[in-house]
């Protein structure tokens, strides 16, 4: 109970232990699956529910700033643009659990248990030392002091940090920065390279309803033989598509029997006018 | 309490504050809470049957008018119809997260109206409350967490639906929301100075009156409403607006022509409901942010300002549901109007115009503000005007400057494209019609009107006909190519 007892010392009464004890079992819970969890979007989804559960935390303590701040800070765009770099991860990948670095989990070990004797003594300092002050001084007023604080106490500290941060974004700039060699091609250009090229229309569409109802069938040629230039070679290559598209200009032809088995007067193709 | 302008002041005690949330009873919280529910709900349905009609007006044709009277059961039919139809779920998605996402999604929606005050304080079966389920000291950074956060369903639903559309969908509204999230942010930080607090209920009260001024020795006020005293702010934030909820001209994340339907691709039924839904309410959240921040939330507006009980009791939440209208309106006229821009536009509109202009005017507001509050003297106005005006004078002439170098080291734009046939140059040009047609000038037309009376084949005769003069016969050549 002590560590209940730190963080609802600064409150009023069972609410806020009620609260403490429901997001302690969540975040703890939502930590441990995120270190477990095979797939790398899941562990991000986990991380958030930590992230939140802490903001909670944080506003049932008394510092609603604090707890908006973290959601919109961390949650909404650290944690977001790690996700933006997961999503290019597909759905089916998950991370191999071999260890690749030799003696790294015994390392992570002896880290952890590091890092659990430092907080058991933070948060056993924070119970048996002088308590926070009680919260009749923040609430309602904790915008405007957290406000002087940060700029005249900490606004050394403050400054630096953000100096850090915007050192680190320009270093970011700078490396992923490549000169242009060439003019970008605006949208005449690209109008005009479209037009005096091989296909001034666009591309023909998918073959849907021709013999199947998904995006991924090729359209056919009035001969049967379906059109190369119809389907994305993408989605030509995923698993589980209908059809392997061949390359441009070899049109496979289709095996014997397959136009004529959904039925229909479209999809029997025209193979006398094909081959006379 | 200081009067607006014209009106007296309303009944003492019923301008709400923070404290006033406090002490509660506990029904009262859940009737709040379930009539916002029901009136989002009710303001979806209404709001997608009036787009419908609206833009059905601005396209001249009637729109959904056949379910109840003008139609307006129809979106009740269509959700109905939509919840009971078949929920596919597609083969190789991420089972959990395609079901989490649309909750995701809805549920920060539904929970950043509650920090939206409606009006004063009112009394519902004998208790004193405000017209608002809560309040906070830092309640509009409530509704930037909840918009952040409904990101999440859309990006969840992007990568869980394992479709390419889907994942692309997903990628540009989490690029998009975050980017014009930083502009909108922006955007409430003058408010923020202005009003002193981040709590709603302390900024519609900030924008009850504006200063005094003697003017000719008759006492006037400054208007009230930061959309006039802000009005820089008041822009970005309308057009950030848009951006955050996805909204034509920036409905990127699920432009039909590229993308079919962007994350909610591969959604039928309830989930793809749930999504509309929350695109609904998050256009709701909006305006009525827009209505709290800019627009004075439930105070009256000038002229009704004048009766002295426009701002007391009920009457209130009137004005604020027609400030809410009007801006949801500007959303369907929007959509009616404008078509959608390409992504880098989207982009450099977020990142090169409206972050910057918003640096630059919370700047100078935080200037002026600290030299009024130290008795800032007019000629320090006059001077630092001067100063500003010459700085944008000479960014200006150095941009035309630099535009004039460019064309003159790349000669002017070729309009070759415009010339029918071969281009000056020789190469084959583009495949267009001749400028000039003997029909333009109303040649050979005269006879077809004239056929038309006779019947079909005279009118086809008739612009068919021979035209006149020997420039005119050059053009019809080359378009029959005779």
């Amino acid at each position: 109970m002590n560590a209940a007892h730190v963080l609802a010392a600064s409150t009023v009464g069972a609410g806020a232990v009620v609260a403490f004890w429901i997001l302690a079992v969540i975040s703890v819970a939502a930590a441990l699956g995120l270190v477990l969890a095979p797939r790398a979007v899941h562990g991000a989804v986990l991380l958030a529910v930590v992230m939140l559960s802490l903001a909670v935390l944080y506003g049932v303590a008394g510092a609603p700033f604090l707890a908006f701040v973290q959601i919109i800070v961390y949650t909404g765009a650290v944690l977001m643009l790690f996700l933006f770099v997961l999503m290019i991860v597909g759905v089916s990948a998950a991370d191999s659990m071999r260890e690749t670095i030799r003696g790294q989990r015994l390392a992570a070990g002896l880290a952890g248990i590091g890092l659990l004797v430092l907080l058991a003594l933070v948060v056993g300092h924070a119970a048996i030392g002088p308590a926070a002050p009680a919260g009749s001084n923040y609430g309602v007023l904790n915008v405007q002091r957290l406000a002087q604080l940060i700029f005249t106490r900490y606004v050394f500290p403050f400054e630096l940090t953000s100096a850090l941060l915007i050192t680190a974004a320009l270093g970011a700039m700078v490396l992923a920065h490549r000169e242009r060699t060439s003019p970008k091609p605006s949208q005449r250009d690209l109008a005009r390279q479209r037009v005096r090229g091989d296909h001034p229309a666009p591309l023909p569409g998918p073959g849907v309803y021709a013999r199947g109802d998904a995006a991924d069938m090729p359209a056919l040629l009035p001969d049967g033989t379906p059109s190369p230039l119809s389907l994305n070679p993408v989605m030509a290559r995923r698993r589980g598509s209908a059809i392997r598209v061949p390359g441009p200009g070899v049109p496979a032809p289709l095996p014997p029997g397959e136009p004529g088995k959904d039925g229909g007067p479209d999809a029997e193709p025209d193979r006398e006018g094909a081959h006379p | 309490m200081i009067s607006h302008v014209l009106a007296a002041a309303p009944a003492g005690g019923s301008n709400p504050t923070l404290a006033s949330f406090y002490g509660q009873p506990w029904w009262m919280i859940v009737l709040k809470v379930v009539v916002l529910f029901v009136f989002l709900m009710l303001t979806t349905l209404f709001m997608i049957w009036a787009e419908r009609r609206v833009i059905g007006r601005m396209q001249q044709r009637p729109g959904p008018n056949r379910a109840g009277p003008f139609g307006l059961l129809q979106s009740l039919l269509d959700g109905i119809k939509l919840a009971l139809k078949e929920d596919i779920v597609p083969r190789g998605v991420d089972k959990l997260l395609f079901w989490l996402a649309p909750a995701i999604s809805a549920i920060p929606a539904l929970i950043s109206f509650s920090v939206i005050p409606f009006g004063p304080e009112v009394s519902i079966f004998g208790v004193h409350t405000p017209l608002q389920v809560a309040d906070l000291p830092v309640a509009v950074l409530l509704v930037l967490a909840m918009s952040s956060m409904g990101v999440y369903g859309i990006v969840l639903a992007g990568w869980a639906s394992s479709s390419p559309y889907s994942l692309l969908g997903g990628l540009r509204s989490s690029a998009q929301v975050i980017s014009y999230e930083i502009a909108m942010g922006l955007s409430f930080v003058a408010v923020f100075l202005y009003s002193g607090s981040l709590s709603t209920t302390a900024i519609v009260n900030a924008q009850a009156n504006g200063a005094q001024f003697h003017l000719f020795g008759v006492i006037l006020h400054w208007p009230s409403w930061f959309a006039v005293l802000l009005l820089p702010s008041f822009l970005i934030y309308l057009v950030t607006m848009v951006g955050e909820t996805n909204r034509l001209p920036f409905d990127l994340p699920e432009g039909e022509g590229e993308l079919v339907g962007g994350f909610h691709t591969e959604y039928s039924s309830l989930k793809f409901a749930i999504f509309y839904l929350a695109e609904y309410v998050n256009m709701t959240t909006v305006a009525g942010l827009a209505t709290t921040l800019f627009l004075g939330g439930w105070r009256a507006p000038w002229p009704i300002s004048v009766w002295s009980g426009s701002n007391a009791g009920w009457w209130p939440l009137l004005w604020f549901l027609a400030k809410v209208g009007i801006l949801l309106f500007c959303f369907i006229w929007l959509r009616g109007t404008l078509p959608r821009i390409r992504y880098d536009q989207l982009m450099k509109l977020g990142w090169k115009v409206l972050i910057p202009v918003s640096l630059a005017w919370i700047m100078m507001i935080a200037t002026i503000r600290v030299w009024r509050s130290q008795g800032g003297s007019v000629p320090v106005y006059i001077v630092g005007g001067a100063i500003l005006a010459a700085l944008l004078a000479l960014a200006w002439a150095g941009d035309m400057a630099s535009e004039r170098r460019r064309v003159a080291r790349e000669g002017p734009a070729d309009d070759e494209e415009m010339e029918g046939g071969q281009s000056p140059s020789g190469a084959p040009s583009f495949p267009v019609p001749p400028l000039d047609l003997p029909h333009y000038h109303g040649i050979g037309v005269a006879a077809g009107v004239a056929g038309s009376l006779a019947g079909r084949d005279g009118a086809a005769a008739g612009i068919g006909g021979r035209p006149a003069g020997p420039a005119a016969s050059d053009s019809v050549k080359e378009v029959t190519g005779a």
